[in-house]
């Protein structure tokens, strides 16, 4: 299988600071690549340095071999990568359903498609009944699957999410882990940062471990988790909480 | 069942009903009150309801908040004066003309401007209102500070847009400008662009991420609101007759069509309209009570009104009442 997206060397400092240094990793067609690390390891510059967000200081960014290396998040947007963001941002003043319409926007410009493909993507998160509230008025974990619904409508063929069990009841989860297994089902290809171990470790076909900006690991989670480096960064210190 | 649901939601039946009065009532109005001031009031009011409008288009959908609205303003006036005192050409072309000089006034303006965020977007526009001000009052061909006089016609009014015995073809000339303007507004804010520009209104991020070219949006916006401003000017033009560059690009039109959209509620539909049929009124007799001292009384309401409003409902007296229908759709 061919890699979809490929981050070879990128680099990001600030000031002192090196929140990302020659990060590599690849993600293949269909698969989901899990990120972890502890909180500042750099997981969520990765993502905006994939999307655009922010210029990379070095290193390269290719999606279907093609050099998508600091271009703007919109021109990236419409290569087909979604995302959704650690610090959510619903479109709070718009409605549910509203919100995926200006998902449903980067691919059809009739509304009538737009509505449509927007309330198939909000059953799809389980959150059609909420479709005429507006998105500020929903809980932490139903703007999580909002973000995700948001993105779904863009039909794209990448998605990197950004946390999407955080802050959510345990009971969802599980909900959650079905979601993302059907993305997977229907050909999508998921990047995922994800602080819950069980969850990632089971979702993910591999796994990235950043730790102070740097890759630490890079397999199958298995291997991650045998990885001595990985149990000191980070799954060490799980341990000791729980 | 998702399928069988309406696109957007009905409103509720009163206000439709009230909407549907107050149209009957704009049209029937020169005829019932039929007195030359009656008629000046509301062609004043119709005309900032379209002015205050076409902030709202910028501010109101795509977040960013113009202080530099009469520029576009005194472009109107000027383009269609110019072409008809210098050419003879008719107003109605030079409205068109007026509304491309403003659409690209504001692509200057925007293109370096709006794609920062923050305020620097309001600044720039009170500084570059107060500099458009001062060429025009320095510019010899359009008459320096003393203005332009608008040639008077008296033969074919329809064509020379000039009516010298009643106000009333000024009235529904205004009335049809306005009426076109939130219709236009209307239709915007359903269709494609005005979801994008919402959306970057209120998460730019996010809108980026969703394939909108975010500052590319806020100049079509930008656009939009300039060429509607440029109409109101044409017409302001035509009705006074003279061109007053104090007067036209001052930066007092510019913070008033603020205060109406922001009063009535920005960003929604009906807000401006109500703001300026609040406002106009207020300012108008509070000038007549007061005589010439009243100048400085309205902005002293204005400012009262404003406080008042942003203690009371932030987002306008109009909010409230749109959430609601909004809400409403697709109930069970």
């Amino acid at each position: 299988m061919r890699a979809l997206l490929e981050v070879s060397g990128l680099t990001k400092r600030y000031g002192g600071l090196r929140a990302n240094a020659d990060i590599a990793f690849d993600v293949k067609e269909g698969e989901i690549v899990g990120i972890i690390g502890p909180n500042g390891a750099g997981k969520s510059t990765l993502f905006d340095l994939i999307t655009g967000f922010q210029p990379p200081d070095a290193g390269r960014v290719l999606l279907a071999g093609r050099d998508i290396t600091g271009l703007r998040p919109d021109r990236i947007s419409r290569l087909g990568v979604a995302r959704t963001f650690q610090k959510l941002k619903p479109f709070p003043d718009l409605t549910v359903a509203e919100n995926v319409v200006v998902g449903a926007l980067a691919r059809t410009s009739d509304m009538r498609t737009a509505r449509e493909q927007a309330l198939e993507s909000l059953a799809f998160v389980d959150l059609l009944e909420k479709r005429n509230h507006f998105a500020r008025e929903l809980s932490t974990g139903q703007r999580k699957r909002l973000e995700l619904a948001r993105g779904l409508a863009m039909r794209p063929r990448l998605i990197l999410m950004d946390e999407v069990t955080g802050g959510v009841d345990q009971p969802s989860i599980a909900g959650l882990i079905a979601l993302v297994l059907e993305l997977k089902e229907r050909g999508l290809t998921i990047v995922m940062i994800e602080h819950n171990m069980q969850v990632i470790m089971r979702l993910a076909d591999r796994i990235l471990a950043l730790h102070a900006g740097r890759r630490i690991a890079f397999a199958t989670p298995a291997e991650v988790r045998g990885e001595p480096a990985v149990v000191d960064a980070y799954l060490g210190s799980i341990d000791n909480a729980a | 069942m998702a399928r069988a649901e309406r696109l957007w939601p009905r409103p509720p039946l009163w206000v439709s009903a009230l909407g549907a009065a107050a149209i009957a009532f704009l049209i029937v109005y020169p005829l019932i009150f039929t007195t030359s001031p009656s008629h000046h009031l509301m062609i004043l009011i119709l005309l900032y309801a379209l002015m205050a409008q076409s902030w709202n288009v910028v501010a109101g959908l795509s977040g960013q908040i113009s202080l530099g609205q009469a520029i576009f303003f005194g472009i109107g006036a000027y383009s269609s004066t110019v072409l008809f005192a210098k050419y003879g050409v008719t107003p109605w072309v030079g409205s068109l003309v007026g509304m491309l000089l403003s659409a690209l006034a504001a692509v200057a303006i925007g293109v370096p401007t709006l794609r920062l965020r923050g305020h620097y977007f309001a600044i720039a526009t009170l500084l570059i209102g107060s500099s458009v001000q001062i060429v025009f009052q320095r510019w010899d061909w359009v008459g320096a500070a003393s203005g332009l006089y608008v040639p008077i016609e008296r033969a074919s009014p329809f064509y020379y847009l000039q009516f010298h015995t009643s106000k009333v073809p000024y009235y529904y000339l205004v009335l049809s400008a306005a009426a076109i303007s939130y219709w236009v507004v209307w239709k915007l804010r359903r269709s494609r662009l005005g979801f994008r520009l919402q959306a970057l209104r209120d998460e730019p991020d996010a809108a980026a991420s969703l394939g909108i070219a975010v500052a590319r949006h806020k100049v079509m916006a930008f656009m939009i609101s300039a060429a509607m401003m440029s109409v109101a000017g044409t017409f302001y033009a035509q009705y006074v007759l003279v061109l007053d560059p104090e007067r036209l690009f001052s930066a007092e039109i510019s913070i008033l069509v603020l205060l109406m959209a922001v009063l009535g509620g920005s960003g929604t539909l009906w807000g401006p309209a109500v703001g300026a049929a609040i406002l106009v009124p207020l300012s108008e007799y509070s000038r007549s009570w007061f005589g010439g001292t009243g100048r400085t009384i309205d902005l002293i309401l204005y400012g009262t009104l404003i406080l008042l409003v942003c203690m009371w409902r932030p987002s306008g007296i109009l909010s409230l009442l749109e959430e609601r229908i909004r809400r409403r759709a697709g109930k069970p």
